[in-house]
């Protein structure tokens, strides 16, 4: 295969032919934030925190073909601004009580926030009144966190094989839905092991019986970035996948 | 309701009629909707079924078109249009009292099942308003007399097959004539040209008249059909891979507000529009062709419906169209349900499959990747009327008017504050001030071109010329007297922006919503000077940020205003710095209510506070 060279930030970069930006970057031990990017699934483009200049036009880099030559632009703090206004969007437009989640530490919506250097909201919370499922045996969905990154919604599909999720609603009615006749998790096939169970960023879907088995202080994003934990993981994801 | 087997037949028939297909899901989904009121949940099942989707994919359709309702309406559903024209001829008084005569309230079900009512987006009557949609059909020049008629047709369920017709009637609305409406074409003209000197010397043709796309965004017409006939390409630039199968899709979901020019063309001159399709087809080497038609022209698909039969009648469509061997080609109409997205040609394609509206990521543009996946070229109405008069009469006599940048004429829809709203044609280059002349507007406090995704024009710019080169418009042209509340404007405009804003993208989805509250909060007049700072600044960033035109136009309405009319905006401004969002008193309303009192102490703003 052909290897051609980018630049981000002022550094080449060596992507392959059918590379994104986001999959060139993260090869490459770049970090680019995002929220509803996984190697292991589609790629879809609807966050917009991944947003680079490439070329001097914003783009999604996680669906945005690398070519070659193209300037990209990453780490700006004009491009960090929008993604902070983003993050504090996702913040009002959900019920996201941080002290009280099981999920705080742990959750890359709150790390995101943290590498932003969010302090405050900014805008007017919204206040959604968004249903909790808590029918389950094994698993809580709790939609007051939901950000709408289809995580699970890709991994229930793509992964699993099951179609168990999916997202119904227009515009700021947006909602998860669940594939079964009564609209519960319990009606549904999704179990405890599958990955759409263990994807979600944030607290929406929970395993049970599994609450705060790590203190807070001593959780993921405690101590460590996302950015290095994020490339950490990522980047092994995708030698796996796109390799 | 218990779902009995006569309901469950009734369902599976509709599923057939659409042969099971889940690119037709969303045609079900209407018939369903059109023969229960509502899309009863066991029917989601069925379908689901059927079709061998999710029942999830069956549901986010339902929740995305605002005519498709999972709760039981009304026998009589009545919407009436808030766009800002209809508000203005006064629809939100015509709704009380429908409201109150009724003994319903806007958004709900009468308890006896026989009458729900509720708001629309512009039904694209803005000529002949206050309009509005009875179970889906055009409600034209309501006023406090007609409203009383339609309760009393309702109170004794009177079929709407024995309405009066002039409850529906809708006219053309002609003022003025230009380049294309005065000479329409006869029918089969274009595709005789076409058969007799080939399609090469077509497309050399539509080259040749610089026609660019009547939607409003310009791309020249002749260029998408290139990029589709060559199909998706590889860096070197050589072809991908033989493509069997191209589409020709016609964007009549003319869904801007203030917008209704499509409405004519497709009334009295449906064969010239469908005959530049053909000729498109011939052109790129599609066999199929879709009419996207938006839902409140649910009126208008009988006759559509026939002009194509006799079409296929006169093999000016079907198989060998003239007698040309390989020249097949045919139309079917896909009717819209409410979402003004789907005007956004990837969102279009997405409904035509079946599928909520939500615009797709590019690349890869339609024209490699469009329909199915197939190369597809998507234009709007008038571009194919254009198209079939430019394949008849030349590109010279096309290229001949207009300007440099902007060839040929404009159809524009004029609404508002004037005397004679209608349906006016000009050569690209003419002024606003000609326009407002010939419509008989005075005293005016602005124009808004291109409805709200355009931009306001304040008296002072009147010089300024429809063409790409300075205003592109799509066609629609409100005008506003003096008399008019600019705030007001800004508010509907922003509301419209949030209530259709698809959800996909988060800049959009939440941005929209939150500027609709601060707008809301600016024009009840609880706003300080930072709130306008901060009101400004996220208008810019959603226009940024957002994935498509929507969201890219939604701070148009508020950031056009603001640069125009900034005396309006001071005007409304509290003296303060910080004012809260909400009414503090009103606040304090379960307090009073528990503790049973209403005396002026138990008030915030009292005498002499």
């Amino acid at each position: 295969m052909s290897k051609n060279t980018l630049t981000i930030d002022g550094k080449p970069v060596l992507f392959e032919g059918g590379d994104t930006i986001m999959a060139a970057a993260t090869r490459a031990g770049i970090y680019i934030p995002h929220l509803c990017h996984n190697p292991e699934f589609s790629p879809q483009g609807k966050c917009k925190l991944c947003e680079v200049k490439v070329n001097g036009r914003n783009c999604a880099s996680c669906t945005f073909p690398a070519a070659e030559g193209q300037t990209v632009l990453n780490n700006t703090r004009e491009l960090n601004e929008t993604r902070r206004t983003l993050t504090q969007m996702l913040f009002v437009e959900g019920n996201h009580l941080c002290p009280g989640c099981e999920k705080s530490g742990n959750c890359k919506l709150q790390a995101v926030a943290y590498s932003l250097n969010m302090m405050d909201l900014r805008f007017p919370l919204l206040y959604p009144k968004r249903e909790v499922d808590a029918s389950h045996p094994d698993i809580l969905l709790v939609r007051d966190r939901c950000i709408y990154c289809e995580m699970c919604v890709r991994a229930s599909r793509e992964v699993d094989g099951k179609d168990v999720f999916g997202l119904s609603g227009r515009g700021i009615d947006n909602h998860l839905v669940i594939n079964s006749a009564s609209g519960k998790l319990v009606d549904s096939d999704l179990q405890a092991t599958d990955k759409a169970a263990q994807v979600c960023p944030v607290g929406a879907i929970i395993v049970k019986r599994h609450g705060f088995e790590v203190p807070i202080g001593q959780r993921i994003y405690d101590h460590k970035q996302i950015s290095e934990v994020s490339l950490e993981i990522e980047m092994a994801l995708e030698k796996e996948h796109h390799g | 309701m218990t779902w009995s087997e006569t309901e469950q037949e009734k369902i599976l028939s509709l599923v057939r009629k659409h042969e099971a297909k889940p690119t037709q899901l969303l045609q079900i989904l209407r018939d369903v909707q059109e023969e229960f009121h509502c899309v009863p949940k066991d029917a989601m099942e069925t379908i689901a079924a059927e079709l061998k989707v999710s029942r999830t994919t069956v549901l986010a359709v339902v929740e995305f078109y605002s005519l498709l309702s999972l709760e039981q309406q009304g026998r009589f559903h009545i919407l009436l249009s808030d766009s800002i024209t209809d508000q203005m001829l006064g629809s939100r008084k015509l709704m009380d009292h429908l409201s109150a005569k009724l003994g319903v309230e806007p958004g709900q079900t009468r308890a006896d099942g026989l009458v729900s009512l509720g708001f629309t987006s512009c039904t694209g009557l803005c000529d002949q308003g206050p309009a509005g949609l009875v179970n889906g059909h055009w409600l034209s020049r309501l006023d406090g007399e007609r409203i009383d008629s339609i309760v009393d047709y309702v109170e004794r369920e009177i079929p709407l097959d024995n309405w009066p017709a002039e409850f529906f009637k809708v006219e053309d609305n002609i003022q003025s004539t230009g380049l294309l409406l005065e000479s329409p074409i006869e029918n089969g003209a274009a595709l005789k040209q076409a058969v007799r000197n080939g399609f090469d010397d077509i497309f050399v043709e539509i080259n040749r008249s610089g026609l660019r796309g009547r939607g409003g965004a310009g791309f020249k017409a002749a260029w998408k059909w290139r990029f589709c006939f060559e199909g998706p390409e590889n860096s070197a630039g050589l072809p991908l891979a033989v493509q069997t199968d191209r589409y020709v899709i016609c964007n009549a979901d003319e869904g801007e507000p203030g917008t209704f020019k499509d409405r004519i063309l497709l009334n009295s001159h449906a064969h010239q529009v469908f005959e530049g399709m053909t000729v498109c087809a011939g052109v790129v080497g599609a066999k199929r062709g879709f009419l996207y038609l938006r839902g409140e022209y649910l009126r208008l698909r009988p006759q559509l419906e026939a002009v194509l039969a006799s079409r296929r009648a006169k093999n000016l469509l079907g198989t060998s169209i003239l007698g040309r061997q390989g020249f097949d080609f045919e139309i079917e109409i896909h009717m819209g349900a409410g979402a003004y997205i789907c005007g956004e040609e990837s969102a279009l394609i997405e409904s035509l499959e079946g599928k909520p509206g939500m615009p797709r990521v590019r690349p890869p543009y339609p024209i490699d990747n469009g329909y199915l996946g197939q190369p597809t070229v998507v234009n709007n109405v008038e571009t194919f009327a254009s198209v079939a008069a430019i394949a008849a009469y030349g590109g010279a006599w096309f290229a001949s008017r207009g300007t440099d940048k902007s060839k040929g004429s404009k159809i524009i829809s004029i609404s508002g504050d004037c005397e004679r709203p209608g349906i006016y044609e000009y050569d690209f280059g003419v002024s606003i001030a000609e326009i407002l002349l010939d419509c008989g507007a005075e005293h005016t406090l602005g124009v808004q071109v291109g409805g709200p995704s355009g931009g306001i024009i304040s008296n002072k710019e009147y010089h300024r010329k429809l063409a790409f080169e300075d205003l592109a418009t799509g066609g629609s042209f409100m005008i506003f007297d003096k008399t008019r509340d600019i705030l007001e404007i800004v508010r509907n405009f922003t509301h419209f922006f949030a209530h259709e804003s698809c959800g996909f993208c988060t800049p959009c989805r939440v941005g929209t919503t939150l500027l609709k509250n601060q707008v809301d909060k600016f024009c009840d007049g609880h706003s300080g000077a930072l709130d306008l700072v901060g009101m400004t600044s996220l208008a810019k960033f959603i226009k940024s940020a957002s994935h498509c035109g929507l969201g890219q136009s939604a701070g148009n309405p508020l950031l056009g205003a603001l640069a125009h009319y900034p005396d309006a905006f001071k005007a409304r401004l509290k003296d303060i710095d910080f004012e809260p969002g909400f009414d503090l008193d009103e606040s304090l309303e379960t307090a009073r209510r528990m503790s049973l009192r209403d005396d002026p102490m138990a008030h915030l703003e009292q005498e002499g506070i």
